[in-house]
């Protein structure tokens, strides 16, 4: 029997820092801590000497963890980048959830494998609804600007909801715009012009 | 017109303006090309991104090429620097109690003696100092600068890796109490009154090259007229950008929420010299505090790989021979003369040279007889001979 995997998580957004332990914790015996706070990101890491280390590949402190896995004084414990490694697919899977993984050296690839392949689907999960959310929540305030615009329209020219939905429509087209940014332009010159 | 498209990585710098402006101002297209421009957060990520084919070509820390060449650094893969995008640019900083504690030693902050800098730094206590990634002209030239002085001691200076965008607040939070960094970041801590700067780069090596444009080989050999599209875009825009008529223009274009997204008169302060060294803000002007195009700034000179090589190859404990002759092979002056010579470059009759030997403006052997040189000293006035073993 294996000692348990010791993971680290460096995941500012608690909702995905969550999914990501519940996932793992299913997939295999795992000790996880996770890191939201950048402060200090390389002593954190460091005192715990875990075995992988995972992290959005955009994270801005990323680099801090080139500089450990670099580090090969006598106490230091070897660590490896693991997207490039001997196996393309699963490289191309973490680049595409947006995930890095840094792994110490000589850990047994099938327990390497099981954490990966559950981190790719779980920062690919949270990706896409971040995504989606981002884009309903956009939606939202669209819609909240452009019934701003109408109501504007239609009390400034007394014409009924429908018209002034057309007139943004047309004059969005006439000028290639999108309906929200002429909407939005509107309301910020009424807004001006008292 | 709408040519083929290239894809060029970035972080937000003010020395990825060659990049950046090419594209702004439209150079690419001038020369049958469109670039879309990817912003990233970190290091690491664009040079993944280059490795592994998502992005055609970047703006990369000069020694990553190298590095990697010499198998330091996570992936496998050979890149080119095809040519140098800019020279000089970074300052270095201290917190402000630092600050206070070199001053009231008498320190005057002249923003120009690497020496007393070193002398006075090394009078405090032990210092924990931020470089932007492990494989940056800011760790070669920090760590040349306080080789063999109290400061290269055991315990007396740490350095960690800060992002650049995150430097200003971990010397506010006090992780730590210096740093180097590339502009604006530097004068964006003098912004924030958390930081004073202490010297800018060139006070250290007058000529250090600081960024360059990456590219994998296997790419630029498929396609070498984008490559080579690519590269007169960006010489062009350098040229443009070094103009000192366009400074304020290049500022405000560089503010942009997609580029750098910061206030242009903080980044305008490198592209003129005129450096805020202080929240009090005194003022210090820096000849050549950052270059993009004078004085061959592009040129790749095989010599300047060959030091990063050397250098490298010794703090990481590899062969300098073999180190030597592979760093220097990604260093493609060759593709440099190629495509650019054509364009109007004056081209150097030479390749590689002696690092630091330029002590005043020398006109050299040229293509176009014009080419004149600007200092390239090292502070303790060092000559490195790319044919010697010692670096």
């Amino acid at each position: 029997m294996p000692s348990p995997l010791s993971i680290v998580v460096v995941e500012p957004d608690p909702d995905r820092a969550r999914s990501i332990v519940d996932g793992l914790r299913e997939a295999q015996d795992c000790e996880i801590l996770v890191i939201g706070e950048t402060a200090a990101l390389s002593r954190r890491i460091a005192e715990r000497n875990p075995d992988v280390v995972l992290i959005d590949i955009a994270h801005p402190s990323r680099d801090v963890l080139e500089e450990l896995a670099l580090a090969s004084g006598p106490l230091d414990r070897p660590v490896a980048m693991f997207v490039d490694r001997s196996d393309p697919e699963l490289t191309r899977a973490a680049i595409e959830a947006g995930l890095s993984a840094y792994v110490v050296a000589g850990l047994r690839p099938d327990r390497l494998r099981a954490v990966i392949d559950t981190a790719v689907s779980r920062f690919a999960l949270t990706s896409r609804m971040r995504a989606e959310l981002d884009a309903a929540r956009r939606a939202l305030e669209e819609r909240k600007v452009i019934d701003r615009a109408k109501g504007i329209l239609m009390k400034a020219r007394g014409i009924g909801e429908d018209e002034a939905y057309a007139l943004l429509r047309r004059t969005a087209m006439d000028q290639k715009r999108r309906i929200a940014d002429v909407a939005e332009a509107l309301v910020t010159a009424a807004g001006l012009l008292g | 017109m709408s040519g083929p498209r290239v894809s060029v990585g970035f972080l937000p710098l003010t020395d990825a303006a060659p990049v950046l402006l090419a594209q702004a101002l439209h150079f690419d297209a001038a020369e049958g090309i469109g670039i879309d421009l990817v912003r990233v957060p970190n290091w690491s990520h664009l040079r993944d991104l280059l490795v592994l084919g998502q992005v055609d070509a970047a703006q990369m820390l000069a020694p990553v090429p190298v590095a990697m060449a010499l198998g330091l650094g996570g992936l496998r893969a050979v890149v080119d620097a095809l040519m140098v995008l800019s020279v000089n640019g970074n300052t270095l900083g201290v917190s402000r109690a630092l600050a206070g504690q070199m001053r009231a030693r008498g320190f005057g902050f002249d923003f120009a003696d690497a020496l007393a800098a070193r002398d006075a730094l090394a009078a405090t206590g032990p210092i924990r100092l931020g470089v932007p990634f492990p494989f940056s002209t800011h760790m070669e030239l920090v760590h040349r600068w306080v080789e063999g002085s109290a400061l290269a001691a055991d315990g007396r200076l740490a350095v960690r890796t800060v992002p650049p965008p995150l430097m200003a607040a971990a010397l506010a939070a006090g992780e730590i109490d210096a740093f180097c960094v590339g502009e604006p970041w530097g004068s964006l801590a003098v912004e924030q009154g958390v930081g004073e700067l202490l010297l800018p780069g060139a006070a250290i090596w007058g000529s250090a090259p600081e960024k360059v444009l990456a590219m994998r080989r296997d790419r630029a050999e498929e396609r070498p007229d984008i490559a080579g599209a690519l590269m007169r875009a960006v010489w062009r825009a350098a040229a443009w950008l070094e103009t000192p008529d366009h400074r304020i223009t290049a500022a405000e274009l560089l503010a942009q929420p997609d580029f750098l997204d910061l206030a242009p008169e903080t980044i305008e302060r490198a592209l003129s010299g005129q450096m805020v060294i202080s929240p009090a803000g005194e003022l210090r002007g820096v000849p050549r505090m950052i270059a993009f195009h004078g004085g061959a700034a592009g040129f790749p000179w095989r010599s300047q790989a060959t030091w990063f090589a050397r250098r490298l190859a010794r703090r990481h404990g590899l062969d300098p021979g073999a180190a030597a002759a592979a760093g220097t092979a990604v260093w493609r002056s060759d593709l440099y003369r190629r495509h650019l010579g054509p364009a109007g470059a004056d081209l150097p009759a030479a390749s590689s040279r002696l690092e630091g030997a330029v002590r005043v403006l020398t006109a050299v052997a040229s293509s176009r007889g014009r080419l004149i040189l600007p200092p390239d000293g090292f502070f303790d006035g060092a000559i490195f001979d790319p044919e010697a073993a010692e670096c």
